[in-house]
């Protein structure tokens, strides 16, 4: 284990009691509680954490926070492995694992380095001018590319963790936790306002947590007390929102135990938790991002961004480095420079401004060398750095002659850019302010205000003010006062001086293709300039084209960047060409935590009928139907499904089988114009219907095409019972209650679902009768209770409605009971029912039976552009009323009498079924294409028949009765040729099913 | 997500409702027999689809079931107007609704 | 300058400093022989068939924003042609037969990738629909198998085919020759080649209104003022509305919002595309190494280029459950497009009530893999101002006759 040689002897916000051993490519390493695993490697001196997407370029440490792009690693093994995470992010935890990624066979020796050395063959967008020859080779170059590319590797099993989605309401909503962040929420929050604070870090404080002592400190510490003593404010920390949506909803994805490791972590809490957050007034205290400068290697290890380089050695006590060189046009890099040499290091500052004002005085003041007008122009090293060329620049932009400093850390910063993302997610416009160059928050399009430096507000005194005002204004508008006074924090730091706008060191040609600008990937300045030159020179286009801005860090840092130089290019100015936008999220967002728990067996709850546990116990295979669970047939010990089917069809037809048909939709239907409703949505009339009675109908949408179908009863004067097929029944109550409550609002009519109220059970079958006849009171005779009516009564002792009708075409009851006594039904039925042969049967059987009376499956047999004359029901169709739909049965085409018709299809040889789907055709042809003129829509092997029977649609079927036709199977199978015939194969008098 | 103010209920999820198309189509009087095909297809398949103040139909589907006519911004998607079945107040005058942030796509 | 190995080595010898713009940025000349309004992938190809097989070069391209910057650019980039119907199936599968020789046609690599498109089935209705679609297709000389679920845990390691799934996968069809392409080098490649043939596209123009005169149009009138044209093609995608709107006619069209999302790249983990109608899921690993995943559209109409996120969430519960490793992968980018859809979810591609206008859209979610055949048939319709065969059951007139080509059971699911 080696030491942290690079850790500072005091200071910093790590807890030096708590050592912790974690593990990088196999190295083991130590760092204390409080670390990252970005500034722990660094306290161990490791800057080479990652290889770039395309030139494998080693790459180190650059930022110290979310818009890290080189520090990416595999975190952990196995179920639990993640790839593509930020070190920069990572809470150290003791035992922790990590790899780098896209390297092979490891991050110092990386076999794909080639590609750096090929680099001047690889410019942006090289693979649309080559691999096109030959033609069939692509698909191998590829393969190559495809394996070259990626980032980190998914795990290899399922998740083993766990993730939750809450939803919470607030009146303001506080993003950013820093400064700016606390000032809002206390102000907001002393209104008695819900306001909820989220923040990504650990602890609340942001740039504060930068100082570990003196008066921010002591106002941090407050300020956390303060909120966390109101009830009303909810803290989120370790929380980022990601998202900002329409009407001030917004996304934060909270890690509740990634810290912890995923051995420590607590069962009984998820890994992961997805607030959902409905706003009232939000307040964006996002801060600002640092950007890097162009200059040849400016990529090595050990080049990093100048508040990063502060960052750790104030909050994490590290020192990145010994002997510093800030490369910087703007007075922030000033402030990690003088602390660095403080700490004793060696610091020099090349400020490419050539009168960088009072801080290059007082940075003189401690020593650090200061070269005014200079810039860095290239770094020098291998997989590190180990000095650079630093040179002055002229008023033109000449480059002067270069001189070598030595040193081992290079801290950058190139102005910076207000963390406006959320804002512009929210739909605000952006503007840009010259003066800082950057972008900063303009028109809001919600009730979104910006503060603090993501506002581009500089100074501590002049941000908390603004943050004050903000939070109690929005607190104001959502109704509640009393903020108090703004605090007063003064701040140290001295009235700053402008910032000298500057992207990129002037260079020729082949340096300019190392001067990166998305470190991720690999776009230099080089590419922005190749995309310009040929003509992709809008901002999307220089984006799409180069793939600047498309890693996983969105162009947090090269975006601003890469617009200035395509509009310095074009000698433009910067919102001339564009300003960018930005899409959620925010930072990369866990797809588990987006689930939820609406996974497994709640990413769709299955629907189960009261007599589910009963079918199961009879060794039930069942078929999902809808969101249902529906018994599809019923094996005995040795059966497969054909013999199980042919044997509940028999076992209907001869004697009697049972049907579980809960999941039918059911509306009850209620009001004086309940006939008046069904005459306008059915094709046909209902008006005589007489209480008892039950009717078949049929349901058209207003384009004349069939929608549903079902039996309706008229159980008193204003009172129905509609069924609709299964999976409809949602749709169909729905359908109904639009028209009558957004076109008939005269009609009196209740509807109301009543599908889960009742269990129904269906006996079919010769000896229906007499089984029913020895459970219930109702007179069973044909004359007393004839088909297509139903009666009140009770069965088994369980009050009921019983339907006398049927869709095997047998004799057929349909017992309705309340739900809770379904299994109690189900159970005295199968029990009274075993001296006649009672078998249950399933929706196989349901549908052969069905089929063998030509009756039609809605979905099977139509498919939304079959009318009822296409399914030869013409007597179903009024032709005194009009009904919906109706109007477009006389269109040209749907009037056409050669249209596609429901026929019977029946095979020359007898046991050979047609594959349902098959394709219909007149005339066979050696090979495709053939002329296709129909489809088999139903078709099965009928055990009473002896028999198979099918069902098809086909082109002027009804003038084809007798034809012979072919249906040719290209998936397998030998060519089958059928006889057209009517739909109707068993009992066509119906006698059956009227004794 | 959007917040929708049912008449009846209140500020609800999007997710409590169902969207119905656009508002103020009526069926033709006695079910439009004595329309050309076109005039019929016209009703039963064309749409004003406009970029802005769009009238429009929503159903508290997993509440009180009731629909509702909007006027909704199909470009800020803000609902400007919310009114029962029946009603149909003038369209809000407004300034021209903004163009949206061209946003970066794939 | 042609591109090819040679051209990139000749060129990096000088640092790439001599390319040449791959198209050119001309003012607008005052009359064209056709404008086509709407620089996406179809109004380009329309471009370029009409110079390539039309003759006709004097046309202008003219697109509001950035060429390429709709749906063109905002799609999941599947390519597939295994559709029901035989109208659609026959312009479906021109657009492929074109889409396999595009790269070396336009010499611009659109990267075609035809690493098959699987289409899953979960339940025995799904299945029947399966059997019936794939004997369609195969009996229109169409390539398309049916899979049982070993040969698709075969084909998708990492596919879930367990039958405790909530759904389970009890088969699925795959049309090998189905894949995705780089959406944006089609809009470029195409672009690059109309511009070589001497049309002149305007990027940065907005059409504001119609020239009509006697029922016949003459031009359109600009941001950049009056441009005449001989005729003029609108392939506006989600505006079409809007535009029918200027011309005085309504389209059967509205406007809903599509949304999709790539994850952070990953090393390959999926080698095929993959698609779900029951449970809205459709994903593919681009190169790049991203999953690309289509969400389904949102329900209202919209312009906004944006969704709703519980649209999102739902597509990601069905994914991960069918690819349960997914999980603790994460979201990178989300975005959304405004697709133009019919009530038969097939597309119009038609002469209209004016003159010498025509209009294609209404592509709804499908409209990337259609890009070649579109613009091809489209060119046909306006050089010689009638439909060509491919493309006559798609005119506007279907929607008074009934004469619909109803592909909602193929496009139930946005893709």
């Amino acid at each position: 284990m080696s030491r942290q040689s690079f850790r500072l002897e005091g200071g910093g916000r790590i807890d030096r009691a708590r050592a912790l051993g974690f593990t990088f490519n196999g190295k083991r390493y130590q760092g204390y509680a409080g670390d990252t695993l970005a500034s722990a490697l660094l306290a161990n001196g490791v800057h080479l954490v990652g290889r770039s997407f395309k030139y494998h370029r080693p790459r180190g440490i650059l930022t110290a926070g979310v818009e890290e792009p080189n520090a990416l690693v595999q975190l952990e093994t196995g179920a639990h492995s993640q790839p593509n995470i930020r070190a920069t992010q990572i809470e150290l935890y003791d035992g922790l694992t990590a790899t780098s990624i896209n390297a092979w066979p490891n991050v110092k020796w990386d076999l794909m380095a080639v590609n750096n050395r090929l680099g001047r063959l690889l410019p942006a967008g090289f693979y649309y001018k080559t691999f096109m020859w030959p033609r069939s080779w692509w698909m191998t170059y590829e393969k190559a590319i495809r394996r070259a590319a990626g980032l980190g590797r998914a795990p290899e099993a399922a998740d083993p963790d766990r993730y939750e989605r809450q939803n919470i309401h607030c009146d303001v909503l506080v993003v950013g936790g820093g400064p700016a962040g606390l000032a809002t929420a206390l102000a907001a929050g002393r209104t008695g306002a819900r306001v909820v604070l989220v923040d990504q870090l650990p602890e609340l404080g942001g740039s504060l947590l930068d100082e570990s002592a003196g008066t921010g400190e002591a106002w941090r510490q407050s300020a956390v007390a303060e909120l966390a003593a109101m009830d009303e404010v909810t803290c989120l920390t370790r929380t980022v929102v990601t998202g900002y949506f329409d009407h001030n909803f917004l996304i934060a994805c909270e890690s509740v135990t990634d810290h912890l490791g995923h051995t420590g972590a607590q069962p009984h809490l998820p890994r992961l938790k997805l607030w959902r957050i409905r706003a009232g007034q939000v307040v964006l205290a996002t801060g600002a991002f640092e950007r890097a400068i162009g200059f040849k290697g400016n990529d090595l290890p050990g080049v990093m961004l100048a508040g990063a380089i502060g960052t750790y050695h104030a909050r994490y006590a590290v020192t990145p480095g010994r002997e510093a060189v800030f490369f910087t046009n703007n007075d922030t890099a000033y402030a990690p420079a003088m602390a660095m040499a403080a700490g004793g290091a060696r610091v020099k500052v090349a400020d490419v401004r050539t009168e960088p004002g009072a801080v290059a005085d007082r940075a003189r003041a401690v020593g650090i060398e200061v070269l005014p007008g200079h810039a860095v122009v290239s770094a020098a090293g291998h997989r590190k750095v180990r000095g650079v060329m630093v040179a002055s620049l002229g008023a033109e932009g000449q480059v002067g002659d270069p001189r070598y400093l030595r040193c081992d850390l290079v801290g950058m910063s190139g102005g910076w850019s207000p963390a406006v993302h959320l804002f512009s997610q929210s739909g605000g416009k952006l503007a840009w302010r010259a003066a800082d160059a950057c972008f900063i928050p303009g028109v809001p399009a919600q009730t979104t205000r910006v503060v603090g430096r993501a506002n581009g507000t500089i100074g501590l005194s002049a941000l908390m003010a603004e943050a004050h005002a903000a939070g109690a204004d929005a607190a104001k508008d959502a109704g509640f006062s009393g903020s108090g006074d703004a605090p007063t924090l003064e701040s140290d730091q001295p009235e700053q001086a402008p910032l000298q706008p500057f992207w990129s060191v002037p260079a020729k040609p082949k340096s300019e293709r190392k001067h990166f600008v998305d470190f991720q990937n690999d776009v230099t300045v080089g590419d922005v300039r190749l995309a310009n030159r040929e003509g992709y020179r809008s901002v999307e286009h220089l984006k799409r084209y180069t793939t600047l801005g498309m890693g996983t860090d969105q162009g947090k840092l090269g975006n601003v960047p890469g617009l200035a130089l395509l509009a310095e290019m074009q000698g433009v100015t910067v919102p001339e060409v564009g300003t960018t936008t930005f899409r959620a999220p925010f930072t990369p967002l866990n797809f588990g935590a987006m689930a939820g728990r609406d996974v497994g067996e709640f990413m769709d709850p299955a629907r189960r009928t009261p007599m589910h546990d009963l079918h199961d116990e009879a060794g039930a295979v069942f078929e999902d139907v809808g969101q249902w669970k529906r018994p599809f047939y019923y094996p005995q010990p040795g059966e497969g499904k054909d013999e199980a089917v042919n044997r509940e069809c028999r076992a209907v037809r001869n004697a009697v089988g049972m049907l579980d048909a809960t999941t039918l939709g059911k509306i009850d239907l209620q009001g004086p114009d309940v006939p008046a409703l069904l005459n306008r949505i059915y094709t046909n009339a209902w008006s005589k219907l007489e209480v008892g009675r039950s009717r078949y109908g049929l349901m058209l949408g207003e384009d004349g095409m069939v929608i549903d179908d079902g039996v309706t009863s008229r159980l008193g004067e204003n009172h129905f019972l509609m069924t609709t097929t299964t999976g409809n029944a949602a749709r169909i109550l729905g359908w109904l209650e639009e028209w009558l409550q957004t076109e008939w609002p005269e009609l009196k009519v209740y509807a109301n679902s009543v599908t889960e109220q009742y269990a129904v059970a269906v006996i079919a079958g010769p000896k229906a009768r007499d089984l029913l006849g020895e459970v219930t009171d109702l007179d069973l005779s044909a004359d007393e209770f004839p088909f297509m009516s139903w009666r009140e009564g009770t069965v088994a002792g369980i009050p009921a409605r019983v339907f006398r009708i049927s869709f095997s075409g047998e004799l057929s009851y349909e017992i309705n009971v309340p739900a809770n006594h379904g299994a109690a039904l189900w159970g005295a039925l199968m029990e009274t029912g075993e001296k006649h042969g009672i078998t249950p049967y399933g929706t196989e059987a349901m549908h052969v039976l069905r089929a063998e009376k030509g009756y039609i499956i809605v979905g099977q047999d139509t498919d939304g552009t079959v009318t009822p004359l296409d399914l030869g029901m013409d007597w179903i169709v009024s032709k005194n009323k009009d009904f919906l739909g109706k109007r477009s049965l006389t269109r040209e085409d749907t009037a056409r009498t050669d249209r596609k018709q429901l026929v019977g299809l029946l095979t020359d040889d007898p046991q050979a079924v047609l594959p349902e789907g098959g394709q219909v055709v007149e005339e066979l042809q050696d090979r495709p294409p053939m002329t296709m003129i129909g489809h088999v829509t139903s078709s099965y092997y009928s055990a009473n028949l002896g028999r198979s029977i099918a069902l098809a649609l086909i082109k002027d079927g009804r003038q084809r009765m007798g034809d012979t036709l072919h249906i040719p199977q290209p998936l397998g199978g030998p060519t089958l040729s059928a006889t057209v015939t009517e739909t109707v194969f068993i009992d066509p008098d119906g006698s059956r099913l009227n004794g | 997500m959007f917040l929708i103010e049912c008449p009846w209920c209140g500020p609800r999820d999007e997710t409590e409702f169902s969207y119905g198309g656009e508002a103020h189509i009526a069926r033709p009087v006695g079910g439009g027999h004595d329309m050309t095909n076109a005039e019929w297809g016209h009703y039963v398949f064309h749409r004003t689809n406009p970029k802005g103040l769009h009238r429009e139909r929503w159903v508290h589907s997993h509440g009180c079931r009731r629909w509702f006519n909007v006027v909704r911004d199909t470009v800020s998607h803000e609902f400007l107007l919310i009114y029962k079945p029946g009603e149909k107040p003038d369209l809000p005058a407004l300034p021209k609704s903004p163009e949206p942030p061209d946003g970066p796509g794939r | 300058m042609r591109y090819s190995i040679f051209s990139l080595a000749r060129n990096a010898l000088s640092y790439h400093e001599k390319w040449p713009e791959a198209w050119r940025s001309p003012a607008p000349k005052p009359a064209y022989d056709v404008v086509i309004v709407g620089g996406g992938g179809h109004g380009l190809a329309t471009a370029y068939y009409l110079a390539k097989e039309h003759g006709i070069t004097n046309v202008a391209v003219i697109e509001k924003g950035w060429l390429g910057g709709g749906n063109t650019g905002r799609n999941t980039t599947i390519i597939r042609s295994n559709y029901l119907w035989d109208e659609s199936a026959a312009i479906y599968e021109k657009s492929l037969k074109l889409y396999e020789g595009l790269s070396q046609d336009l010499n611009y690599n659109i990267m075609l990738s035809q690493r098959g498109v699987l289409n899953l089935a979960h339940n025995e209705h799904d299945l029947k629909e399966l059997s019936r679609r794939v004997n369609a297709i195969r009996l229109n000389g169409i390539d398309s198998e049916i899979l049982t679920p070993t040969e698709i845990k075969k084909l998708v390691p990492i596919i879930n085919v367990s039958p405790d799934l909530r759904y389970p996968i009890l088969g699925a069809s795959l049309q090998r020759r189905g894949g995705v392409a780089r959406h944006d080098a089609v809009a470029w490649g195409y672009a690059r080649a109309a511009d070589a043939h001497g049309v002149d596209i305007i990027q940065n123009c907005e059409v504001t209104d119609f020239l009509v005169e006697d029922g016949q149009v003459q031009g359109v009138e600009t941001t950049q003022g009056a441009i005449r044209a001989g005729k003029v093609g609108v392939v506006v995608a989600g505006h079409a509305s809007v535009m029918a709107a200027k011309a005085g006619f309504r389209m059967p069209v509205e406007s809903h919002p599509l949304q999709a999302l790539v994850s952070e790249p990953i090393k390959p983990v999926l080698d095929c595309v993959v698609m779900s109608n029951a449970v809205h899921v459709y994903v593919s690993q681009s190169d790049k190494g991203e999953l690309v995943i289509g969400a389904g559209i949102d329900a209202y109409t919209s312009y906004g280029q944006r969704g709703s996120f519980h649209t999102i969430e739902g597509q990601i519960g069905a994914i991960t459950e069918l690819f349960p490793i997914f999980s603790r992968l994460r979201q990178l980018r989300q975005w959304g497009g405004i697709v133009d859809t019919c009530p038969d979810a097939s597309p119009i591609i038609s002469k209209t009530p004016v003159d010498h206008l025509y209009f294609n859209c209404g592509w709804g979610t499908g409209g990337f893999k259609a890009t070649p055949g579109s613009g091809w048939a489209f060119a046909h319709t306006i050089a010689r101002d009638e439909p060509h065969p491919i493309n006559a059951p798609f005119s506007l007139d279907r929607f008074s006759t009934g004469v619909l080509i109803d592909e909602h059971g193929a496009a139930a699911v946005a893709h």
